[in-house]
């Protein structure tokens, strides 16, 4: 009894670092392990930079000997979240748990300011991502203005120079936005030729609905081939992470129910994400909905059952290939939150091996972060850009024709990186390589 | 302290003075130990260190030298309100020797750096501290860090050819030589090994290299008690066979660590040795055979020998793991490091367990066995006043208890902030008295690092 009254609280009172269990905080022994894995670390060598530096300063909020204030915030979003320093502590310290709570404060006590930054935000946070439909108008808008070619007719007439600098900057990195979206590639219900093994749901994403909707096509290809039956309700929510990284946690729950709705999972064995950075969130709905009585036992089902497609197809063996790829070389980047997030990093090198004719190839600092990071390009351009051209260096000396990388923002980063240093290498989902080799097999 | 003076004496970007750029400075790998610096300077060159000496030195402000801040005797925790010299930009590899087996570097080179840079020369750097991804050469030095290879390879003092230090009055000296033979005076350079940050600041190393060894096998055994671990490594010694490494762990690291790595270790045994043996391929397989053998006699419930390369280097990684996962259990992990000699190692570690027991206290144990070396691990919580209470009274019998056998209150980690009030238990009166006279007449002032290894005078 005393429990449920406990956890009822919990809801109503929004995450903090202060109301939060003191014990996550003191999880931190401060042994310093970390720190040669944080890329912001590694670029500044100043404590507060580090994973270690910033757990210090949320124990200093959550103690009272320091205030959530501008310095805080602007810290909190140099931060990319991309949970390295979780694998390289092995006191097993939730900073997950602690970034959510901080950005949360943050957002509490309006800390980070106004301006660009905020408009940012809510265009991306609280209007676009919030509204499947409207986020597909506006993907068609662009798809328009780019198809037409009016951007290139807009840069030459220099009309780009009259949008505020961070949108100029931008501008030519913008996605192409596929021809279709997922749902008019994909039928709510499809059956494998054979028999079926298994019935999964297959969660569609924002930005892979948008850009890659190919590579949703790809995933539902390789798991017909599989033997999986695929369910695909046509207008999805977002995940909702975007949300939780930048403290909007009322809304991130918001989603995760209307994602629950959505898929009846009884009649499921697996629920499958193909975006590393969807699927890190998406497995801690339990977590996300714990104060919510209606839909907590729910949750706790579908985390569970939410698998990375690379990670299910391991799980259940797939039949190899028989066709293959014209010989070549192909490297893989780590989506941060697939290999940090999820711990998912030998299942995606393993599919990646089964191709044949594909060479693989280990890419030097595989797991370290290519500066996309959600927002994180837009917020944090320098940064970004440094860790960019870090990954495309790497990617330039593997000699690889093509990088496979499995989360839309890593994709989009390294398609635009490596178009700046005016190289042909192609950016390719392994699960694209994998459906076009099934293809390949007749 | 006049902060703007300081400011104006070193390049631009040197000092950091905003509350919350000082914070995460305040502390470093100790439990329980934290204090806020009045500013962290950040110099590049041994002029700059010369600089910020002198300017302490006119104002009677207190300096404390840090490398990573990883150390656990609280040796780089700041003095209020002083003055934190962190040496992370002095990164530089100088010169790599081949001729003579020697490198020169800067302090804040990271230890890890130093091995892989004398690799590409085909040479080694043995001593390797767990945290040697983090830490850096200055605070190995500091400190005489050991490591996991101390048994055959000895420790960081045994690498080091010269040194380069600030004094206190801001004078540049420069200790040692490439010479293997060098007898020309008082040998200083010894005394600034290992002293902790408290005589001078290090400003560039000659470290000795050694041929990499082309070989290596890494051995895993288990037992059902800490006995039969502890009687096979006196064996295999007995038996004239020297390996580099000799790691135990007990069941709760084992379980803590494997919880973080899952490398495999099996979880349902009293005691687990970690066993390396380096250098000529074929030596090297009729030693790995032979510590097989021995310590199946010894009563090994099983032994196995690590795969291939790539599974030898996840263990050994694994291993380094051991403290931190400690932490898993409890919030406040308070490590110890009382060494003894090799052939009371296992009374020591029943002692601690007894102890431990005694008091009501979880109690963790692993270290280097080849050594001598424990760490017996406290965990507990530090809001937890009247356990941290019997923690301390647990510890000061296990000092006892070790220096009644003929050891030291710390083998590698340093007195610091931590073990500076147990010290003079180790010492006659007259030999303690003689160390406190060599830091009062290096540092007449006592502001290098006041308070550590010795309390503040006056
Ligand atoms: C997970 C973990 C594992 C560890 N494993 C080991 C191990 O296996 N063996 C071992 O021996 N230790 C170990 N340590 C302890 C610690 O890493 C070592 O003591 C290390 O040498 C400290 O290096 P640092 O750069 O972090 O120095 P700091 O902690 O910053 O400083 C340590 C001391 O050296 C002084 N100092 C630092 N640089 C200089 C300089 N340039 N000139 C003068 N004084 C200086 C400081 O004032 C301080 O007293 C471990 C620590 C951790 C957290
Ligand atoms: S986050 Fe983990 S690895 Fe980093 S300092 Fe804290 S305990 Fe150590
Ligand atoms: S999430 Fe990434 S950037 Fe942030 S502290 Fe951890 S390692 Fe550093």
């Amino acid at each position: 009894m005393s429990e449920t009254t406990g956890i009822a609280n919990q809801a109503s009172s929004p995450l903090s670092l202060k109301g939060m269990d003191y014990s996550v905080l003191q999880q931190c022994m401060h042994c310093g392990m970390c720190l040669p894995t944080c890329p912001t670390y590694d670029t500044t060598r100043l404590e507060r930079n580090s994973p270690r530096g910033r757990i210090a300063w949320m124990r200093a909020i959550a103690d009272g000997e320091m205030s959530v204030d501008k310095a805080f915030a602007d810290e909190m979003y140099y931060c990319l979240g991309c949970l390295a320093c979780t694998t390289a502590c092995p006191a097993g310290v939730d900073y997950p748990t602690l970034f959510e709570a901080a950005r949360a404060d943050i957002e509490q006590a309006e800390a980070a300011g106004h301006g660009q930054r905020d408009f940012w935000r809510w265009l991306a946070v609280k209007t676009l991502f919030m509204r499947p439909r409207l986020l597909r108008f506006v993907g068609r808008v662009l798809r328009l203005y780019q198809w037409t070619n009016t951007d290139v007719f807009f840069r030459k007439i220099g009309l780009m120079r009259l949008a505020p600098a961070r949108l100029r900057e931008l501008e030519p990195q913008t996605p192409r936005v596929c021809a279709k979206f997922s749902h008019q590639l994909i039928e709510p219900e499809e059956k494998p030729t054979g028999e079926s093994r298994y019935r999964v749901g297959l969660l569609t994403g924002c930005v892979q609905d948008l850009a890659f909707s190919d590579i949703n096509r790809d995933t539902a290809d390789v798991l017909l081939a599989n033997g999986c039956a695929v369910v695909t309700p046509p207008v999805q929510s977002c995940c909702g992470s975007l949300h939780a990284h930048n403290g909007e946690l009322e809304l991130a729950r918001e989603l995760a129910r209307r994602n629950l709705d959505l898929f009846d999972l009884d009649s499921l064995d697996a629920v499958i994400t193909n975006a590393g950075g969807c699927g890190s969130h998406l497995k801690h709905y339990a977590k996300l909905l714990d104060g919510d009585v209606k839909y907590r036992d729910r949750a706790h089902a579908w985390d569970k059952k939410c698998k990375d497609i690379h990670e299910w197809l391991v799980e259940i063996g797939i039949s190899p290939p028989k066709g293959g790829l014209a010989e070549q070389a192909v490297t893989y980047h780590e989506s941060c939150h697939l290999c940090h997030g999820q711990k998912v990093k030998a299942q995606p090198r393993e599919l990646l091996r089964a191709i044949p004719g594909l060479e693989f190839v280990e890419l030097p600092e595989s797991d370290w972060c290519c500066g996309s990071a959600g927002i994180y390009n837009i917020t944090q351009p320098e940064q970004a850009g440094k860790l960019q051209h870090r990954k495309v260096e790497h990617i330039s000396k593997t000699g690889a024709v093509c990088v496979a990388t499995a989360n839309p923002g890593c994709h989009l980063q390294l398609v635009n990186g490596l178009r700046e240093q005016g190289l042909t290498v192609e950016v390719r989902h392994p699960i694209s390589l994998l459906a076009e080799a099934y293809r390949r097999s007749g | 302290m006049n902060l703007t003076e300081l400011t104006s004496r070193l390049p631009e970007g040197s000092v950091l003075t905003a509350r919350e750029d000082l914070l995460p400075y305040a502390f470093d790998g100790t439990a329980a130990l934290k204090q806020m610096p009045a500013a962290v300077v950040f110099p590049r060159n041994a002029e700059d260190v010369a600089a910020v000496l002198r300017f302490a030195d006119e104002q009677n402000a207190p300096v404390v030298t840090r490398g990573s801040g990883t150390g656990l005797s609280g040796g780089s925790v700041p003095v209020k309100n002083g003055i934190v010299l962190c040496t992370l930009r002095m990164d530089k590899v100088l010169e790599v020797d081949t001729r003579n087996l020697a490198m020169m570097v800067e302090p804040g080179v990271l230890t890890k750096v130093i091995d892989e840079e004398a690799a590409k020369h085909g040479l080694f750097y043995p001593p390797d501290p767990s945290s040697m991804k983090v830490s850096t050469i200055g605070g190995n030095v500091a400190n005489n860090s050991g490591g996991l290879r101390g048994l055959k390879y000895g420790v960081t003092r045994d690498y080091v050819m010269g040194l380069e230090a600030v004094i206190p009055d801001g004078e540049i000296v420069w200790l040692g030589s490439k010479c293997v033979k060098d007898v020309a005076g008082y040998n200083l350079r010894d005394l600034f090994i290992g002293s902790e940050g408290t005589l001078g600041v290090i400003t560039r190393i000659l470290l000795k290299l050694v041929p990499r060894p082309k070989a290596k096998r890494t051995l895993l055994a288990t037992y059902s008690d800490i006995e039969r671990a502890a009687e096979t490594v006196s064996a295999v010694i007995e038996a004239k066979i020297i390996p580099c490494t000799m790691e135990f762990l007990d069941r709760m690291t084992i379980r803590c660590v494997e919880d973080f790595a899952h490398v495999g270790l099996p979880t349902d045994c009293e005691a687990l040795l970690f066993m390396e043996t380096d250098g000529h391929p074929a030596v090297v397989e009729e030693e790995a055979a032979a510590m097989a053998e021995i310590a199946r006699k010894y009563g090994a419930k099983e032994v196995t020998l690590a795969a291939d390369e790539a599974q030898a280097l996840q263990l050994a990684t694994a291993r380094r793991s051991a403290f931190a996962a400690l932490a898993r259990i409890k919030p406040t992990t308070i490590l110890e490091d009382a060494t003894v000699p090799r052939s009371e190692l296992a009374r020591m570690v029943r002692f601690c367990e007894e102890t431990g027991k005694k008091h009501g206290l979880q109690l963790a144990s692993f270290g280097h066995m080849g050594d001598g070396n424990l760490h017996p691990t406290f965990l507990t919580n530090e809001k937890d006043t009247e356990e941290m209470h019997r923690v301390e009274q647990a510890m000061s019998e296990i000092f006892d208890f070790a220096i009644s056998l003929g050891g030291t209150i710390t083998g590698e980690h340093g007195v610091g902030l931590a073990k500076r009030d147990f010290l003079p238990r180790q010492f006659d009166p007259g030999s303690y008295a003689l160390l406190s006279k060599v830091k009062a007449s290096l540092d007449p002032k006592g502001l290098l690092n006041p308070g550590k290894i010795f309390p503040v005078q006056g």
